[in-house]
């Protein structure tokens, strides 16, 4: 008689822990694998997993074989029209089909390892050697905060957390368990005593005994307090630390007639990216999107990057909302604010120097980091002129020109570079 | 007879799956095979995977290397170039086979007949089983090699075991003893003995350098021709094992683990036509046995037949997809071909096999299962007519000459030839590179070196570059490796540190 197990209900990744040793032994070529991977393929799909190739050769793990050449002999079935002594000529490797088993012998299986990386994993690579501008800082001195949070109740606390509801419910409940073998007894006594006053009076001895029986036993459910220091229950609050890392990001867009499809495409992977990268780093991050023309408005993502507008730019106003925003909703106290803009480099050129100073006066010393793209083959307007200007004062303002979406990475690992205490 | 069907559907029950199992076990029972206990493990479709990976071990050590065997199955499971196996069967005491829930009730069935009777007779009764593994001990020993090694990652650095595991897996197939019993793995004595190998063999190692070499010895050695090992030693992790000078007492320990487990896989290496064409002519035996008793229906048989013929198919070397012999078919073929030969013998059967020829085939097929292994097998019982069925050809390509030969054909002038190629074939001292410890220069440097004896002037591959590294690892000192070609001469394959 066989043993039968179900298995079933057991974990099913057993493997976890191998798959992650082979991702740490390999990260090097990993990374370099996603690095490669980027450039192909769109940004917009960087929150899914990435199929990903590793040279074989790499992670090999060698063992002693014999090599092509000598004498061998190969045994293989299926002879149509053969004959012995038949000289066939030696098949070129990677022609496969006939003859495959001395191909097979040639050292020709250096084939990539083709595998696909999680969502997680791919990520955690692809992040991992950028840090966050200036972060160090904010951690250095970020102060832990506490939330205090119910969990539960707890038999220990202190007045003014008693919980009354919680309280008398274990009290009836105690009255209940402690008094339930007296009533019993009390109810079987008064039985007892009516029908032996059915039989005879008052004076009987053994209806006075039983009386004074039912006395005791009635004091005695008395004697348990209504309530007790062990009936006490108190809200239980615990502390969860709370994170301060949260962020704001303001999306900045043109969307004047000059933007085409293909521009917004390229500054929307941008902002994405810049999502992504934040979304590992702040526990809360909020988006808020501002496109302008000649006037800014705030929107919700599938306006700033879907409905077309034409005129004129004034790259200024978009700033001035900026400011506003930030004045009002989140203040830098427990905010830490990020900012990508993307532009085609348009602006009504008496505006720019506006910009600079909106930027120098009332943007910059409270940004965490503003990232500016200019998509654009085309030469320097007086944008970035005036843009200049401004990295020339914050270190934590960066700005790029980008053309295609090939542009696009090594701009973002640029940008987030690794920098040293700034 | 239909009244006697144990079931009608496709579906299966735990208490079905007991009355199949009975009435396959009744009928193996009849034939005479003797079987380990039982033990049959449902799991789910994401089991099998993490079975897979750990070489269908239930337990394994932690290893990067199993991690990328995972993710490659893994990978190929999901863009459906493979289906999982239908089972996994484990050589232990009880024998432990996996069924997948996924499987329909005639797969079940199947899987318990080929896995349950068919592996787990070969497993207890073919004698490199029997000689170089104990099943009863094997869950135990995986237990402590899995617990030894997390232990000594603990306490000496995952990256260090992980390197040191690197090395010793490099050369694992080079850790087997091929003459000697082991002796039986049990988790108990393995713990009691550890400690006390640990101090002892450090104090051994010590003394293979202790002596100061005096210049009379020196030269004596010189002179008599005296090495060290005095015989060239082919379990090169057994050597490293009690020699290597620099090794660390956890050291010595990891690699007779990785020793052990090599030498519990090398019977499977081994006997793989048979242990699978075992268990498919018992699959298929008794799974007929049971139609024949009337238990199951004609489309259970159907189903079966279907899934068994797309197991034992064999495409011709000029298809696409061929990629060698397939082990199934050549198994399924030999074993039924003993059947055949002793049931109903030809003139030719009785000319090439006159001791078997008309003999009782249960007992004949239970000797062959017994007393060989793939090689000496496929020389014994290779007859004409499988030759013919596969209409096998033997194709010589030797690197002197421009062009490839056919050596020999499927006719009566080739059919020795073929058997004995194709047995040579599945022979794994000439699959295998022949390279034994020939000295260590224990009075000099310390360098060990290595000898390649060429087996029909196959060279060695490129990888022998990156063995060495690990070799060196594992030495600590320079080891080189020669090679001796079929006329005695010696030459320098490579070096580890090159000078």
């Amino acid at each position: 008689m066989p043993t039968f197990i179900d298995r079933r209900l057991d974990g099913k990744n057993k493997s976890a822990v191998n798959r992650q040793r082979f991702i740490q032994r390999f990260k090097g070529q990993l990374k370099r694998a996603v690095n490669e991977a980027m450039h192909g393929r769109s940004i917009m799909d960087m929150d899914s997993g990435e199929k990903v190739s590793i040279p074989a050769r790499d992670i090999s793990e060698p063992v002693f074989n014999h090599g092509p050449g000598g004498r061998r002999e190969v045994i293989h079935p299926g002879n149509k029209e053969f004959v012995p002594g038949d000289r066939v000529p030696r098949p070129r490797g990677g022609k496969g089909g006939s003859g495959s088993g001395q191909a097979g012998n040639s050292g020709s299986g250096e084939d990539d390892f083709v595998f696909t990386l999680s969502r997680e994993e791919f990520l955690e690579l692809f992040f991992e050697d950028l840090e966050l501008p200036n972060l160090v800082k904010t951690q250095l001195t970020k102060l832990e905060e506490f939330k205090s949070v119910r969990a539960g109740f707890s038999s220990a606390g202190i007045p003014p957390n008693i919980d009354v509801v919680r309280s008398l419910k274990g009290a009836l409940a105690r009255r209940i368990a402690l008094s339930g073998p007296y009533s019993t007894r009390v109810r079987e006594k008064e039985e007892e005593l009516e029908a032996l006053l059915a039989a005879t009076d008052e004076t009987d001895p053994r209806v006075i005994a039983l009386r004074e029986e039912i006395a005791g036993l009635r004091a005695r459910i008395n004697a348990i307090p209504f309530i007790d220091t062990f009936d006490l229950r108190y809200a239980n609050r615990i502390r969860q630390p709370q994170p301060t890392s949260q962020a704001v990001m303001f999306c900045l867009m043109d969307v004047s007639g000059s933007m085409d499809k293909a521009r917004k495409d390229l500054a929307k992977r941008f902002f994405t990216l810049l999502y992504l990268f934040l979304k590992r780093n702040y526990e809360r991050i909020e988006v808020v999107f501002i496109r302008h023309h000649t006037v800014a408005k705030e929107v919700n993502e599938e306006e700033f990057f879907y409905s077309r507008e034409t005129g004129g730019t004034v790259v200024s106003s978009a700033l001035t909302l900026m400011r506003d925003i930030m004045r009002e909703r989140y203040p830098i106290t427990s905010w830490n604010i990020y900012a990508a803009q993307a532009s085609d480099g348009d602006n009504w050129h008496h505006d720019s120097p506006t910009c600079g100073e909106l930027l120098i006066k009332h943007i910059m010393p409270l940004a965490r980091y503003f990232a500016y793209i200019e998509i654009t083959p085309d030469r320097h307007q007086s944008l970035w002129e005036a843009y200049e200007d401004v990295r020339q004062m914050f270190p934590q303002f960066a700005m790029r020109q980008i053309d295609g979406p090939a542009d696009i990475y090594p701009v973002f690992r640029d940008l987030f570079k690794k920098r040293a205490h700034v | 007879m239909t009244h006697r069907l144990i079931s009608d559907s496709s579906e299966w029950s735990f208490p079905l799956l007991e009355r199949y199992d009975a009435e396959i076990g009744a009928i193996a029972a009849d034939f005479g095979l003797d079987t380990y206990p039982n033990q049959l493990e449902i799991i789910t479709a994401e089991q099998m995977l993490d079975a897979y990976s750990s070489v269908g071990m239930p337990l394994g050590y932690k290893h990067w290397s199993y991690g990328k065997h995972f993710v490659s199955v893994e990978q190929n499971y999901k863009r459906g170039q493979m289906g999982l196996a239908y089972e996994i069967v484990i050589n232990a005491d009880p024998c432990i086979a996996y069924l997948m829930e996924e499987n329909t009730m005639t797969m079940q069935a199947l899987v318990i007949a080929h896995a349950s009777y068919g592996h787990n007779s070969f497993f207890k009764g073919n004698y490199l089983f029997r000689t170089w593994t104990s099943a009863d001990a094997i869950i135990d020993y995986l237990l402590f090699a899995k617990n030894y090694i997390a232990e000594c990652e603990e306490k000496y650095g995952l990256e260090n075991v992980e390197l040191f595991l690197d090395s010793c897996h490099a050369l694992m197939n080079y850790g087997v003893d091929r003459y000697k019993h082991p002796a039986p793995l049990s988790m108990h004595k393995e713990r009691q003995r550890q400690l006390e190998r640990e101090s002892y063999l450090q104090s051994q190692v010590n003394d293979l350098w202790r002596t100061i070499p005096t210049r009379e010895s020196a030269a004596d050695d010189l002179k008599t021709g005296k090495r060290f090992p005095t015989e060239p030693q082919e379990n090169l992790l057994y050597f490293i094992e009690k020699n290597a000078p620099l090794l660390e007492p956890w050291q010595r320990e990891v690699v007779r683990i990785v020793r052990k487990l090599a030498q519990y896989f090398y019977p499977q290496r081994q006997t793989q036509v048979m242990n699978e064409g075992w268990a498919t002519f018992w699959h298929y035996t008794l799974l007929n046995g049971l139609y024949d008793r009337g238990f199951v229906s004609d489309g259970f048989m159907i189903e079966f037949l279907q899934s068994h013929t797309s197991v034992v198919v064999q495409p011709s070397f000029d298809v696409p997809y061929y990629s060698g012999i397939n082990p199934y078919a050549l198994g399924f073929a030999l074993m039924g071909d003993i059947r055949r030969l002793c049931e109903q013998p030809t003139a030719e059967d009785r000319h090439w096999f006159p001791d078997i020829a008309g003999a009782d085939w249960v007992k004949v097929l239970d000797f062959a299962m017994r007393n060989f292994k793939d090689e000496s097998f496929i020389a014994q019982y290779l007859s004409p007519k499988v030759i013919r069925d596969f209409k096998l050809f033997a194709v010589l390509d030797d690197d002197a000459h421009p062009d490839l030969e056919i050596a020999a054909i499927h006719n009566d002038d080739g059919y020795r030839y073929v058997r004995q190629a194709l047995a040579d074939q599945y022979n794994l001292g000439s699959r295998e590179p022949n390279i034994q410890v020939y000295s260590v220069d224990h009075r000099g440097d310390r360098s060990l070196t290595l000898r390649h004896t060429q087996y029909h002037r196959k060279p060695l591959a490129d990888s022998v570059v990156e063995v060495l590294k690990h070799l060196h690892r594992l030495w600590g000192f320079t080891v080189r490796l020669e090679t001796v070609d079929e006329h005695g001469k010696v030459e320098l394959v490579g070096e580890c540190p090159r000078r």
